[in-house]
């Protein structure tokens, strides 16, 4: 099971800030990510229209997800595959484990899935003397070193160069421990070569699925690598993972949700690899697998719809959202303690763990709207995150000093003559003690503030005082 | 019974019962028709241009594509493309009847067998179905004819494309897929493949060449007049 450490994240955001090399690699990838989205947007002037039009597919889909779930269902039996409705974690990893026994299954490679991070079935595996195999070089490296992805599209968005080479010198025993990496490729390579003969080896290939199709029964992943079409296709037994919301009715949806993902996602046009697989091998192919499984779990999603959380359940997993958040921006995705980090994960991991447990993770947030500003399907992540505020403020999880001055405040703004007075004396009172500096960095009562950044100290009077001036100014 | 457990929490969500008939056949009504969203207007151009938008994608995307005037030309346009790039002369062909009926002895060097891929295959040369324009992208189904392993094995994949059979938009390429047909269309695998495999997982750099084919070359068959580039 994934640990969930999301009540540590100030402590954890504290050790993030303080970590030189995880601010190096934060610092490299970032630039990256939003230049090439920026441009790829910039590329197709349309790109406005379909968000609104990938909202809608999304929106009409939940609106009516009992029925495309049950169609979609019966189209993957018709072509010869198999559902399994799981509404938890725990019979999720079970229906994966008895599908892999059946198969007498002894290595299993994976495709990149995070739903599979979310139910932790490699653990699970492995407890039952099975080994799976991480396949996406990303997902392989974390692997190897025992950690979590601290991105849901790059999992080792946290890593430098260095680390790759030492971890692979570390665990690649059998090759010559004095071999040089000139370049990335060359790391690049020595990972293709050992998990092509996991490939191969491999009885069991699972996946995730980015869409499930309706119309057709089909299971959809859009890859860069290929490494998830070699795990869906080498292996005797294929098995998709998939959450609920993430049906669509037709290929024309696919489609129009297709466009805006890759752009989105790494700034690309379109993924190198977008592949529908629908059931198992026919009767005169020559590849493919023999069994074609989809475990469709729900997990806490079917409680979301009807919610004020609902519109989180058109989330496509792009990134962009943690991509551009200046918080996910310095403190990487570990911090955030479970499966989904940034915005999307400070939304969907309350929903999913409960808010006593990441009550933290919508209060980690400047409210600066950028990542509403950058979703493909307009998921309003900042009023999400507000609703989440308020929860834990109605069942008393709020801090007792937080509620207290809350009240005082909530006492002063309802009475906005004595809230003037008040705040007349406080800017009064502290212009006269800044005199001269810019900013306090520390003030009393107000350490909580000053401990992280200064307090900028006030230059004139209040807001009302000067809109008062500039009006008789005309 | 999880199914009935998921069903009934979304209807509660949903605030309401199993759907009614009439708007249950509104949805069956939808996905009979399929209908199209809003297409890109950047493929609606005219046939030559069409053609050229692919080929420009493929290349901004690190394939790289011959034109041929010829189907007859494609054992000749294979061997001088492995001779280029220094590759082996054997390979790994679709056992699709236009490619096994080429006349392959005018290169009595090219050795090769109509199959699925092997690990061991350094070369494939694949079928293609169609291609969009859009982003210049290849789609791919499996059938007896054109096994997947072919697309995803071999270092070098070769496909062998009409241009006759490049369209502006997916939703083209899926109704050449759909052939008028409502259900039972889908193969057991689409790919829809732009370019050659590659990762930036390592520093978010991009490499070529992850566990796909590093290369990625198109003969494209000019068999269409009117996609002629003008002369």
């Amino acid at each position: 099971m994934v640990q969930i450490t999301s009540p540590a994240f100030k402590a954890n955001a504290a050790r993030a800030l303080g970590d030189a090399g995880l601010q190096k690699a934060l610092g490299k990838a970032k630039g990256a990510f939003l230049q090439r989205r920026a441009e790829a947007v910039a590329r197709l002037p349309e790109f406005e229209q379909l968000r609104d039009i990938g909202r809608d597919i999304k929106n009409h889909t939940l609106a009516n997800l009992d029925v495309y779930l049950e169609i979609f269902a019966a189209n993957v039996e018709r072509a010869g595959g198999k559902v399994h409705w799981c509404s938890t974690a725990e019979e999720a990893r079970e229906a994966v484990l008895e599908i892999c026994r059946k198969a007498g299954a002894r290595t299993v490679t994976k495709g990149k899935s995070m739903i599979s991070e979310e139910i932790a079935v490699n653990d699970h595996l492995e407890k039952h003397g099975i080994v799976p195999v991480e396949t996406d070089l990303g997902e392989y490296i974390i692997q190897l070193r025992g950690e979590h992805p601290s991105h849901i599209i790059a999992p080792a968005f946290h890593l430098n160069r260095e680390d790759w080479e030492a971890d692979f010198r570390r665990l690649h025993t059998d090759l010559d421990p004095d071999r040089v990496f000139h370049e990335r490729r060359d790391i690049l390579a020595e990972a293709r070569t050992k998990l092509r003969e996991r490939f191969l080896a491999a009885d069991v290939g699972i996946t995730g699925a980015n869409f499930l199709i309706a119309e057709t029964g089909s299971s959809v992943i859009v890859t860069n690598e290929g490494n998830g079409d070699l795990t869906q296709t080498l292996p005797r037994v294929h098995i998709a993972l998939a959450s609920i919301e993430k049906v669509v009715p037709t290929l024309e949806d696919a489609c129009a949700l297709l466009r805006l993902l890759a752009r989105s996602a790494t700034g690309q046009d379109f993924s190198v690899y977008t592949t529908f697989s629908t059931g198992a091998r026919r009767p005169a192919d020559l590849d493919g697998p023999e069994e074609y499984h989809v475990v469709l779990i729900d997990n806490g999603r079917s409680n979301m719809i009807g919610s004020e959380f609902q519109e989180m359940l058109r989330c496509i997993r792009c990134a962009a959202c943690m991509n551009h958040c200046p918080v996910y921006g310095v403190t990487g995705g570990h911090a955030y303690g479970w499966v989904y980090p940034g915005p999307m994960g400070s939304v969907l991991t309350p929903s999913l763990v409960g808010v006593d447990k990441a009550g933290h993770l919508p209060n980690a947030s400047t409210f600066c709207g950028k990542c509403e500003s950058v979703c493909p399907v307009k998921i309003p992540l900042p009023k999400l995150m507000r609703h989440w505020r308020e929860r834990e403020f109605e069942r008393h999880l709020t801090p007792a000093a937080v509620r207290s001055n809350l009240a005082i405040w909530a006492w002063f703004a309802k009475r906005p003559g004595m809230y003037r007075a008040a705040t007349r004396l406080a800017v009064g009172a502290l212009s006269l003690l800044a005199r001269g500096r810019g900013a306090f960095s520390s003030l009393p009562l107000a350490g909580g503030w000053t401990a992280g950044r200064d307090l900028p100290a006030p230059e004139g009077g209040t807001f009302m005082a000067r809109y008062a001036q500039m009006k008789r100014r005309g | 019974m999880s199914k009935e457990q998921i069903l009934s929490a979304i209807r509660r969500g949903l605030k309401r019962g199993p759907l009614p008939a009439d708007q249950r056949a509104m949805i069956e009504g939808r996905l009979a028709t399929h209908p199209r969203h809003l297409i890109p207007a950047r493929s609606r151009v005219p046939r030559p241009e069409q053609v050229a938008l692919f080929v420009r994608n493929v290349e901004k995307e690190f394939g790289s594509v011959a034109r041929l005037a010829d189907l007859r030309d494609v054992p000749g346009a294979i061997a001088d493309y492995l001779a280029q790039q220094n590759l082996p002369s054997r390979f790994v062909l679709a056992p699709h009847e236009e490619l096994t009926g080429l006349p392959w002895s005018d290169k009595p060097m090219l050795e090769f067998e109509a199959r699925r891929a092997q690990g061991t295959d350094a070369v494939s040369v694949q079928h293609g179905f169609a291609a969009v324009a859009e982003t210049g992208t290849l789609m791919l189904p499996s059938d007896p004819r054109r096994p997947t392993t072919l697309n995803i094995l071999a270092e070098t994949e070769i496909v062998v494309l009409r241009a006759s059979r490049i369209v502006g938009a997916y939703e083209e390429a899926w109704d050449l897929l759909r052939d008028g047909r409502t259900e039972g269309f889908m193969p057991r695998n689409v790919m829809l493949v732009t370019g050659p495999s590659r990762s930036a997982d390592i520093e978010q750099t991009l490499e070529l060449g992850a566990h796909g084919p590093r290369r990625l070359h198109i003969l494209l068959v000019d068999d269409e007049p009117a996609a002629l580039p003008p002369a």
